[in-house]
């Protein structure tokens, strides 16, 4: 779905991404990972097309820069990592942003916004604060509403920066199942991590960035081992087995 | 979820349309009866129906004179002017993501009477006209320029001290021309002009401003639909679609020619832009698009019937338009601040 090839971002002649190309397939939960300022977060923006970048990124076969930006809009969704909601609008208004790209000026919203809509709601658990305020919403469910509006727009490709961060333990699991389900369904899901017991669990695959590069890639069990977080993190991890699952713990400093 | 099932008054997308219609609708018919009282008041005792008698007769005498000549541009002006503060502060407002932003509060007003008194000082604005629109829209432009190169749109501190920084280089190059002034009657009539007011402006100055306004008015107006999108933050609304390249200049161009064309014919009235939005915005579900129009409307009601306002309460010497809407906004403005200060405003 999301194929990009050769992608560096210079701040001045610096390169914070430097010649990154990576895929993500429909269907495929992949995870950006690396230590801070190993640049996934401007890798993940320049994807999205809210940041210049050289290099071609392509949605399906067509390369993004040939689109229109409200066509680019409807084939991917970006969560930013900074949750803003700036006026007192209610949830499912902000929800129903993410129908933005389909809609013309003052329209009503069509049939199919609305189902989309309940949809993302429903996905999310946060039918039942439809009509509150977005300015008094607690931190999980401010991170809800967003990533709900970031389904709704129904994108086969969704790209997410740090969609767990600042939650607590059951939100980021819940949010985590909800991009996993989305994939279920055929979404491409691309998602900035630094929760590595999270990525271990939920993740098709791994990329691992470091000093702009990628440093390895593949599934958890291969690429998150002692080898490479030792080196990426410099932290030894503690990993075991439940009920046939592996399990990780970042667990001290080299 | 349906409908139904929502517990009243709150807002779900198309109940904030419905209730943003609603007050488009009702605010609609408040201007057109404040238009119609602003032609009926006045000092000369010409009335509606004496007119519609002499407009029948088709004769032209002092009422259709004072009608036409006189009370006609002031409500019409008030009508554009109003509506063109009200549509800048809730475009700024949205595009700087910021409840304080307002053109005269940010300086751009003041900005665009500096470029009005160059027009007028310099003697300019008699050899011709047209200067005078545009050496205020030129002002205007500026300061909207230098206030995005110095905030960059994020915190209400830079953005009022931006505001601040232009506002008083605007105010002391103004007084400088005053100071250096060799009439001072011409001083005095610049100080007075500068005070903000609708008297005396024949239908010579609504010519003059109109189409900018207009024009201005249209790009603000077009901006709505993007202004939803960023109430997300810029990067959420770029990967949703919004060219936010456009959509700055869109709102820069709108508010220069709009403000810029009001402030050379009728001075600096500020708060409007800042009472306006912010008291309507919890009628419109705080919807960014619905904001705009109905913040137009909103600003040419309060105009229209600030007027008639300063007709009625002094009418010997009339009380200046714009002394009375600082007088009224500018307190409004501290509450703000304060609410603000509290986290508890948008």
């Amino acid at each position: 779905m999301l194929s990009a090839h050769s992608i560096t971002v210079r701040i001045g002649q610096c390169p914070i991404v430097d010649v990154v190309s990576l895929n993500v397939a429909p269907g495929e939960f992949v995870g950006l990972l690396g230590p801070n300022g190993a640049g996934k977060s401007t890798l993940i923006r320049a994807l999205a097309g809210v940041a210049p970048h050289e290099g071609e990124v392509r949605l399906g076969d067509v390369p993004a820069a040939q689109m229109s930006p409200r066509e680019r809009a409807r084939l991917l969704s970006y969560l930013p990592q900074d949750r803003q909601i700036e006026w007192g609008i209610s949830v499912r208004e902000v929800v129903a942003l993410g129908r933005h790209p389909f809609q013309r000026r003052f329209a009503r919203l069509s049939g199919e916004d609305e189902a989309a809509i309940d949809l993302a709601m429903a996905e999310t658990g946060i039918a039942s604060i439809a009509s509150r305020s977005a300015k008094v919403l607690s931190g999980g469910e401010k991170a809800r509403v967003l990533l709900a509006r970031a389904l709704a727009t129904g994108a086969p490709l969704l790209l997410a920066d740090e969609p767990v961060a600042a939650l607590d333990p059951f939100h980021q699991l819940a949010v985590m199942d909800i991009l996993r389900r989305r994939a279920g369904t055929g979404t491409g899901v691309l998602a900035v991590l630094h929760e590595l017991t999270l990525a271990a669990r939920f993740l098709d695959r791994v990329i691992v960035m470091h000093r702009g590069g990628i440093f390895c890639e593949g599934p958890p069990e291969a690429v998150l081992v002692p080898e490479v977080l030792e080196q990426v993190y410099g932290v030894t991890p503690l990993t075991g087995q439940h009920n046939g699952e592996r399990w990780l713990l970042p667990w001290k400093r080299l | 979820m349906s409908e139904a099932s929502l517990p009243s008054g709150v807002s779900s997308p198309r109940n904030s349309r419905t209730r943003a219609g609603l007050t488009f609708a009702v605010l609609a018919v408040l201007v057109t009866a404040a238009f119609a009282l602003s032609m009926a008041i006045g000092p000369a005792a010409a009335n509606l129906s004496a007119l519609f008698g002499q407009l029948t007769g088709g004769e032209a005498d002092t009422a259709i004179l004072i009608m036409r000549e006189i009370r006609l541009p002031r409500a019409l002006l008030a009508l554009l002017i109003g509506a063109t503060l009200g549509a800048s502060g809730a475009a700024l407002q949205g595009l700087l993501r910021n409840p304080l932003a307002e053109p005269g509060v940010i300086g751009i007003s003041s900005a665009a009477a500096l470029g009005a008194v160059i027009a007028l000082y310099t003697g300019l604005s008699v050899a011709v006209p047209l200067a005078l629109p545009l050496l205020a829209i030129t002002g205007a432009l500026l300061a909207v320029l230098v206030l995005q190169l110095l905030s960059g749109g994020s915190s209400v501190l830079t953005l009022i001290l931006a505001g601040v920084a232009i506002s008083s280089l605007a105010g002391a190059l103004t007084s400088l021309a005053l100071n250096l002034s060799p009439n001072p009657f011409a001083a005095q009539e610049i100080v007075f002009w500068m005070m903000g007011s609708l008297t005396d402006r024949s239908l010579v100055y609504v010519g003059l401003a109109a189409p900018f306004i207009v024009v201005g008015l249209v790009l603000l107006l077009g901006s709505a639909r993007s202004l939803e999108a960023l109430t997300l933050g810029e990067e959420a609304a770029v990967s949703m679609g919004v060219d936010l390249g456009r959509l700055r200049w869109m709102i820069v161009l709108g508010t220069a020619l709009s403000v810029g064309a009001a402030t050379a014919v009728a001075g600096v009235i500020g708060f409007v832009g800042l009472v306006v939005p912010h008291l309507l915005r919890p009628l419109v579900g705080h919807r960014p698009a619905y904001l705009l129009p109905v913040s137009a409307l909103g600003g040419a009601l309060l105009l229209l019937v600030a007027d008639i306002a300063v007709r009625l309460v002094t009418p010997g010497a009339e009380l200046k338009l714009g002394v009375l809407t600082a007088l009224v906004g500018a307190p409004f403005f501290m509450w703000l601040v304060v609410r603000s200060r509290s986290g508890r405003v948008g």
